[in-house]
């Protein structure tokens, strides 16, 4: 169910028009397809489930109150997925207010260069640990350990499959802004993931941070 | 076979730097070549690639990020109480 794969259709714009004219209880419908993107996106800046759902939540019914503003030029999905983002860095913002205002990681270095750890071999995905619990969740736990930057690209690309340029338009960075931190989202996903030498996921261990193999 | 030449022409660093570009087809074919060049006689830089690759089939499956149980019921619900009330 990605953003991608849904193609602005006529059925689409019609709801719109639709619940702007004021049938507002159709509303549901046309968000239905977009539920797990918006809360994605919400996840992604916020990194816990909970948060996210009541984000993502909030951000479906800011977006049912300015559904006025949306304009027809835009892809309907990427103005949720922008809400629910705005959503989230407000939560965050309030959460920070009074505490620790200058925690924005914003200015952290983003071109930093970084060295995946060298461990052996990964070429094959055991069929069997597919399918096991213990790999979903030291999946949702890697990404949980991104920092926000990186787990939004991510997130975006990754898992909801937005293209460079969504992705860019959805969080308000520049093209090459996302290609920067996706390599690193992806090195740093790859190094908690990949089997260490027991076998074991290595998920959890704070050691895959600037380790240079050669 | 690798081309001796070719493999000396792009180093581990630089490789590691594309990868992702390189995942993602954002690379001319030039940079391509020599990338692929380099990984067939690198096991360091295969092995990345082949874990990188792993981890995105992975995150792509669907399964990272659920909605949580009843999300979509209590959407409804808080979708119908806010119209309602309007």
């Amino acid at each position: 169910m990605s953003v991608t794969a849904t193609i602005p259709n006529s059925r689409e714009t019609d709801l719109i028009a639709r619940i702007k004219a004021g049938d507002r209880a159709l509303f549901y419908e046309l968000i239905q397809p977009y539920q797990r993107s918006v809360y994605a996106a919400a996840f992604s800046v916020l990194g816990n489930p909970t948060d996210a759902e009541d984000a993502a939540q909030e951000a479906f019914l800011k977006a049912l109150t300015h559904i006025g503003q949306f304009r027809a030029e835009a892809k309907f999905s990427t103005w949720l997925v922008q809400i629910a983002l705005n959503e989230a860095r407000l939560r965050i913002r309030k959460e920070r207010k009074g505490l620790y205002s200058s925690m924005d990681e914003g200015a952290q270095d983003d071109e930093g260069e970084y060295f995946p750890i060298d461990y052996a071999d990964w070429r094959e995905i055991p069929s069997e640990a597919l399918q096991r619990k213990e790999l979903k969740e030291a999946l949702q736990r890697a990404v949980q350990s991104l920092k926000p930057k990186y787990r939004e690209v991510l997130v975006l690309r990754d898992i909801e499959h937005l293209n460079i340029a969504e992705t860019a338009e959805a969080l308000g960075i520049t093209e090459a802004a996302v290609k920067t931190r996706l390599l690193r989202a992806r090195l740093m996903m790859r190094d908690a993931l990949a089997p260490g030498f027991d076998g074991s996921w290595s998920v959890g261990t704070p050691t895959y941070k600037k380790i240079r193999p050669f | 076979m690798p081309d001796d030449h070719s493999i000396l022409e792009i180093d581990c660093e630089h490789v590691i730097l594309q990868i992702s570009n390189y995942i993602d087809g954002e690379i001319d074919a030039n940079l391509r070549a020599r990338m692929e060049a380099h990984v067939r006689g690198c096991k360091h830089c295969s092995a990345i690639l082949d874990g990188t690759n792993n981890t995105l089939r992975l995150l792509a499956d669907g399964k990272t990020l659920e909605l949580p149980p009843g999300f979509s019921e209590r959407l409804r619900l808080r979708l119908a109480a806010h119209i309602n009330h309007k």
